[in-house]
């Protein structure tokens, strides 16, 4: 079975090829990062595929699914979740009802069950809520649980929102630049809880990253791309010492 | 400070936090129903524009305050339930019949308005609603074989199977009731995932989306919703004014409504029953100042000597009694909350609150939020 | 006596000619206030709905001048155009300043606020009747066998000039291209020195500049009342959306079709029309077209 392909993957804003015949197959259980330099198109993919663009050219296949069709809002609920680099947490909202929030594509009741609040609404409340504290507990959220994602400074809302994400009870997990924005002790915990999300959840991620020392720690497997373009694919080691990739990225 | 522990998730979805904050509503009930019988009519009849108006805050609350979506001409969904159940009731329907088919057309309507709305944000979305209440407003002057046009509308007294609900006291019961159940079931939706989704949609239609809220379905709900709800104020609204007339459902009556809803405290329910007191009680207010501030202040003129008092008396009094004061008034007031409490009453109310049951450990900066930058809201 | 063709020919055009130099006319006045609105928004983000407020305020101010202190006409029109401007800086020197950081939606809603207060204020001040500013222009002008009223024309006129003005104030001046810089990167502005919250006290006064001279303008066809300026705000808003509320140009585009709809249906629409039909226009247009004839659509980058 084929877990997660993009094939050819191309889209254009007008007249600038912003991801350009990109290719890649991830195979399940494994973490696949995306590597380059910005511009390059990377949050770009994980926009076509979270299906909030539409691409001009290629497939994306889930599951032996072809998803490219498919939209936005039925994503979550055939198994895929994301992060966004700059958070996208519902500001006004308690941790615990962003957490909530993300069961949404789990739900059961309809509309007139929950107007009269009925016995079984209580059930799946009380359910969703106990899918919700694993992943609290998973993530050291307890003692943030009811305060507002106003008042959260930046390390915890970089977790919620990786909560958040897992509490849609994901197969495969997009990770757009986990550890923007952390210091060092907090990329660290970034790096086991990623590492635990795949040896312990036996979720799927893809990542976009820029820190290659958390890179090399958590990938199977590295994507490079430059101006939409894939430059190499391979183990960390590999794109790390590829020269093409010395050159347009990493440097000396 | 009372802290109320939590321990099972079944207590998360009460409508209670816990047994002493249900019996503070439990007083509060008690108050409300023993109301018609200590107090005259007249106040009667003014609590009773409490509940009319409560019934439209929350509607416009969900719709504004929860989902995120402003509507400029909400006092047009008001009208069509008032025409519609009139209409019927002139046609010999029964009430319960004609109020609840007056609410499913105006529940439709808001689908209708709903619908092309999908398509637009923010401002854009603002300026249809209004364009909407406008030829609406036009419609009722036009619609003669319905809304009887300018000559306007006399509507009867309720008669709900059999029993009358003419006098000031029964008229209130069944507003309250309505009231209340108002309340309970936008409550219910409000602790369930609908009304999750709807607080979503507001702050980050892009999140909502990757967490599987379908927008289109929850904007439409909550529109249709909005619109139902608004429509049962009508009907109530119908009774209680009497006689309509198209030039009741304008755009300022809608401004009214949003500025019910932000001096109440924009995201709760409870800011809607506060705006609604504020917004039915100010206007009595003033119609008793007119008169009692010259008198009071030239009893004290007389008292104290010094007639400037009583020149100021008088001055006060023709201000209020100038027409279109009562605008200026509420403009005011509505400058002075958006600048000096922009949580609104009820958040004022959250504060008062926290200081009696913090004190002497009150700080202000308890609420002061983060330097916000404004988070644009240009799709750019 | 019978009419012969020729002559209803020629009255048919006439009266089209009337109705389109009267829409053009009042299409101005929308657009000068749309105008308004667009400037603020393309800087701030803000709706300010006090905008037909203001021009009430300003036709006030130059009636007091003429009226009551008996002054000349256009020294009247300079005293009230600076008199409102001024006062529009100090609103948002005072008032808008204090509310950075809240949703849009209150904001507007306390320009909703204000614009009620002006009203009450204008009540209080100068009377809930209907007044005359008198003009210069009185009179007609036959030209081909077309009558053309003075007043629509001073309309025009006076629109045009404006607009030339501001055109190159702000493509040809170092404050207007500042505020240019200003509208579209506010961060940018203040790196390169521009006193960004100064110029956004001089949009304000700039926008409410503009709109006492469609004030001004209007008051001889309108005639003065605490009321005039709710209705041209709300056309004026229909237009600003209809051009496509980034768009200056959109702005005035929008007014004069604005303008042009209400005319043309209010004299071939059963009645009723006249108000509605450019609200129908606008409406079909969100729905076509969102952005309006001139805007575009962003869309939110994450």
């Amino acid at each position: 079975m084929t877990f997660f392909e993009a094939d050819k993957l191309s889209i254009n804003f007008g007249g600038i090829k912003a991801v350009d015949g990109v290719s890649f197959r991830i195979t399940q259980g494994e973490v696949f990062t995306i590597i380059g330099p910005n511009g390059a198109g990377k949050t770009t993919i994980f926009n076509l595929v979270s299906r909030f663009y539409d691409p001009t050219d290629g497939r994306l296949i889930f599951e032996d699914n072809d998803i490219t069709k498919v939209p936005a809002h039925r994503i979550a609920a055939l198994g895929i979740a994301r992060t966004f680099q700059n958070i996208e947490l519902f500001e006004h909202a308690t941790l615990l009802q962003n957490l909530l929030l993300a069961r949404h594509a789990h739900k059961k009741s309809g509309f007139f069950s929950e107007l009269l609040f009925l016995p079984t609404v209580r059930r799946f409340e009380v359910e969703h809520r106990e899918a919700v504290e694993k992943v609290i507990d998973f993530l050291d959220l307890q003692q943030y649980r009811d305060s507002l994602i106003v008042n959260l400074p930046y390390g915890v809302r970089k977790v919620a929102e990786l909560a958040r994400a897992l509490c849609t009870n994901p197969k495969l997990l997009l990770l757009d630049e986990p550890s923007s924005g952390l210091n060092v002790e907090e990329t660290e915990d970034m790096a086991f809880w990623i590492q635990d999300i795949k040896n312990l959840l036996g979720v799927t991620v893809l990542m976009v990253e820029h820190d290659m020392k958390l890179v090399s720690a958590v990938s199977d497997r590295v994507l490079a791309l430059n101006y939409g373009r894939p430059l190499a694919v391979g183990t960390p080691q590999e794109v790390q010492g590829h020269p093409e990739v010395i050159s347009a990225y990493l440097g000396g | 400070m009372r802290f109320a522990f939590k321990t099972s998730y079944e207590q998360d979805t009460r409508l209670f936090r816990d047994r002493i904050d249900a019996s503070w509503y439990v007083v509060l009930a008690v108050a409300v129903l023993i109301l018609p019988a200590v107090l005259p009519a007249y106040y009667v009849g003014e609590t009773t524009w409490v509940f009319i108006y409560a019934i439209g805050g929350v509607s416009l609350m969900v719709l504004v305050g929860y989902t995120g979506l402003v509507s400029l001409g909400h006092a047009a969904f008001l009208g069509i339930g008032a025409y519609a159940h009139a209409f019927f009731l002139e046609h010999g329907v029964p009430w319960v019949l004609s109020a609840a088919t007056a609410v499913m057309i105006t529940t439709a309507c808001g689908l209708v308005v709903g619908l092309p709305a999908l398509r637009m944000t923010g401002i854009y979305l603002a300026i249809a609603t209004l364009a909407f209440a406008v030829i609406v407003q036009e419609v009722f002057t036009r619609w003669e074989s319905v809304t009887h046009g300018l000559s306007g509308m006399a509507v009867p007294k309720a008669t709900i199977f059999g029993i009358s609900f003419e006098s000031e006291r029964a008229f209130y019961y069944l507003c309250l009731f309505l009231f209340v159940l108002t309340l309970w079931l936008t409550r219910n939706l409000l602790r369930a995932p609908t009304g999750r989704a709807w607080i979503a949609i507001r702050d980050s239609e892009i999140a909502a989306q990757s967490m599987g809220v379908n927008l289109a379905i929850y904007k439409s709900i909550a529109f249709a919703y909005s619109a139902g709800l608004m429509g049962l104020a009508g009907v109530l609204f119908a009774h209680k004014i009497a006689y309509l007339a198209p030039d009741i459902f304008t755009i300022l009556l809608s401004i009214q409504f949003l500025l019910l809803v932000i001096v109440g405290g924009l995201g709760s329910l409870h800011g809607a029953v506060f705006g609604a007191i504020f917004v039915a009680l100010l206007p009595p207010l003033i119609a008793i100042l007119r008169d009692s501030i010259p008198a009071s202040f030239a009893d004290l003129a007389a008292a104290s000597g010094v007639s400037l008092l009583g020149s100021i008396g008088e001055g006060i009094g023709n201000f209020l009694r100038k027409p279109g004061v009562e605008a200026g008034i509420f403009g005011l007031i509505l400058v002075l909350v958006i600048v000096l409490e922009p949580l609104g009453m009820y958040g004022r109310w959250v504060k008062l609150r926290i200081f009696f049951s913090t004190f002497p450990m009150y700080k202000r900066a308890t609420f002061k939020r983060q330097r916000s930058y404004m988070k644009t809201e240009r799709l750019r | 006596m019978a009419l012969d063709r020729r002559d209803l020919r020629g009255r048919k055009l006439d009266i089209f000619l009337q109705l389109t130099l009267n829409g053009l006319a009042v299409g101005c006045i929308y657009g000068l206030v749309a105008l308004g609105f667009v400037l603020i928004y393309k800087a701030t983000e803000l709706v300010n709905f006090a905008q037909g407020d203001l021009l009430m305020l300003g036709a006030f101010v130059a009636y007091m001048a003429v009226v009551w202190w008996g002054l000349d006409y256009w020294l009247s029109f300079l005293i009230a155009v600076l008199a409102v401007a001024a006062f529009g800086a100090l609103l948002d020197r005072f008032l808008l300043r204090r509310v950075i950081g809240q949703p849009q939606f209150a904001v507007v809603m306390l320009t909703i606020g204000l614009g009620a207060m002006f009203r009450t204020f204008a009540s209080v001040t100068w009377g809930s009747e209907i007044y005359t500013l008198p003009t210069p222009f009185g009179g007609v002008t036959q030209i081909a066998g077309v009558t053309l009223s003075h007043q629509y024309l001073s309309i025009i006129v006076g629109t045009l000039i404006l607009c030339g003005a501001l055109y190159g104030f702000f493509n040809h001046t170092r404050l207007g291209v500042a505020m240019q810089a200003t509208s579209q990167n506010q961060l940018a502005a203040y790196y390169m020195g521009i006193p960004v919250k100064l110029i956004f006290s001089l949009i304000w006064a700039i926008s409410a500049g503009v709109a006492t001279v469609a004030g001004v303008l209007l008051a001889p066809v309108t005639l003065i009342d605490i009321n005039m300026g709710l209705a041209v705000a709300l056309k004026a808003f229909a237009a600003a959306v209809l051009g496509g509320f980034g768009s200056i140009p959109g702005a005035l585009v929008g007014g004069i079709v604005i303008g042009l709809i209400e005319l043309y249906a209010g004299a071939t629409l059963p009645n009723g029309f006249k108000d509605t039909a450019p609200y129908i226009v606008l409406l079909i247009m969100l729905v076509v077209r969102p952005q309006g004839l001139f805007g575009t659509l962003g869309r939110k980058k994450v």
